[in-house]
């Protein structure tokens, strides 16, 4: 029971909508304008550097009323990996989601070849994730690829 | 409809490749035929190269198709900030094919995504430049009558040299041998060799080039050694002479044995070599006209048998 009032007092409770946990401390803000939050007008708390037994520090997000679609959660995965998201309905956590990375990624990743056409035509970029495992990227159009540790969303 | 436009040769089958090859046969007996007539293929050069520009418009003109383009972007609306893909859309209403050159990687696979007619890449930065490697491959064959077991050498820098790499995926169809031969800072990259374990492509790495190492080669591929590629130029002064192949090198070779070049040469074959039967870069320039004969001809949906005809 004492357990469960800490984490109350971390962070309030939510009666409709999605808490996306775990997130790793250095992340949070990265996650935070990958999935455009600053531009929503629902009722949003995030929490930085909470007290983690597995990270160390971690990020939380509630955001009211808000449930993530599965290419908002699949984009997710690109920066947090292990990233968990509780759906919530009046009160209740009615579905756990894990962030899963995905096959392709369009429009999320900045090509780190200076001489890539998608650093220098107004277009959208498209990688071919290679390995998900090691987090490795083949951008379609130079065909370079990166690696997880040092990709650059747009 | 099918986009017919080719932008690396990797997306070639081992059928695609030999029935390409038998279509540049085709033209060699014969490369004068009227089957472009009524055609425009535009040449955008937005970086110049004289040499992949004129065998691209010998090969229309010969075919009687008609040319429009330009070999210098600096003299073009992209100097004045057009974008690749406006000068691509603009173009399309003209041309019926577009051969394009860009100093930008990836430059061909987008152009080839946006542009209503087929897009043949001339080269894409240090990316990829396919129809170099389809007359090199017309080249192998002409010379060993097959592409099967062959044992290719591949000289000088391997790093940084994209027609090398593009051999590599294109061979793996044919049960290759291949001796990488290179100094320290040019060898093959980690990449290509996962390539090769992953695709069973047999390789050997040399950073000796002697007459002992070439003894069983079908085919010595010469590359240049560029001084700019060297962060260490005492390691350059080191190996520069060592990559370069000399007429005595070759007295215990196979007779079968052709030396290739994509030239241009600078030093690393030495003028003794052009007089002796093995080399072969000069008529492999020449396979080039060919070769891109016949991918014009594919990318425009004209057959094997109506080339026949």
């Amino acid at each position: 029971m004492e357990k469960t009032n800490k984490q109350a007092l971390q962070v309030a409770a939510l009666k409709n909508g999605t808490v996306i946990d775990h997130i790793p401390s250095g992340k949070l803000f990265t996650v935070v304008s990958l999935l455009k939050l600053q531009e929503m007008d629902k009722n949003i708390t995030i929490g930085f550097n909470l007290e983690s037994k597995k990270l160390g520090k971690k990020g939380i997000i509630k955001v009211a009323d808000k449930f993530f679609s599965d290419e908002e959660i699949s984009r997710l995965s690109v920066v947090a990996p292990n990233v968990k998201l509780n759906i919530i309905r009046d009160y209740e956590v009615v579905e756990k989601k894990e962030a899963h990375m995905p096959d392709e990624l369009r429009g999320i990743v900045k090509c780190a070849n200076p001489k890539c056409i998608t650093n220098n035509e107004p277009m959208i970029t498209y990688f071919h994730v290679v390995d998900k495992e090691q987090g490795v990227l083949k951008c379609h159009y130079c065909e370079k690829e990166q690696n997880k540790e040092n990709i650059k969303l747009i | 409809m099918e986009n017919r436009s080719l932008v690396t040769i990797a997306e070639y089958s081992k059928e695609k490749i030999l029935y390409l090859l038998e279509m540049a046969k085709q033209f060699e007996k014969n490369s004068n035929r009227k089957i472009l007539d009524g055609k425009v293929v535009a040449t955008l050069f937005f970086e110049p190269s004289t040499r992949t520009r004129l065998s691209f418009e010998t090969a229309v003109n010969r075919l009687g198709g008609r040319i429009i383009g330009f070999s210098d972007a600096a003299t073009t609306s992209s100097s004045k900030g057009e974008s690749l893909k406006d000068t691509i859309m603009m173009v399309s209403n003209y041309a019926d094919l577009i051969v394009m050159r860009h100093y930008l990687e990836g430059a061909a696979r987008y152009a080839s995504e946006i542009a209503p007619v087929p897009i043949i890449n001339a080269g894409d930065g240090a990316n990829q430049h396919p129809s170099q490697t389809m007359l090199d491959l017309y080249t192998i064959y002409q010379t060993q009558g097959t592409l099967e077991n062959l044992n290719i050498f591949l000289v000088g820098d391997l790093k940084y040299g994209r027609t090398v790499h593009s051999l590599i995926m294109a061979m793996r169809h044919f049960n290759p041998t291949f001796h990488f031969v290179a100094p320290e800072e040019l060898k093959m990259p980690e990449e290509y060799k996962i390539y090769c374990r992953q695709h069973n492509i047999k390789y050997t790495e040399h950073t000796d080039f002697t007459e002992e190492v070439i003894a069983n080669a079908d085919i010595l591929y010469m590359t240049r050694v560029q001084r700019e590629r060297f962060t260490d130029l005492m390691e350059y002064e080191r190996v520069k002479d060592v990559y370069i192949l000399h007429n005595k090198m070759l007295e215990n070779t196979r007779p079968n044995l052709r030396i290739l070049h994509p030239l241009p040469r600078v030093n690393e074959i030495a003028y003794d070599v052009d007089n002796n039967e093995k080399a072969y870069y000069f008529q492999q320039a020449r396979n080039g006209l060919f070769a891109r004969q016949a991918i014009i001809c594919d990318v425009l949906g004209i057959t094997l048998d109506q080339i026949k005809e």
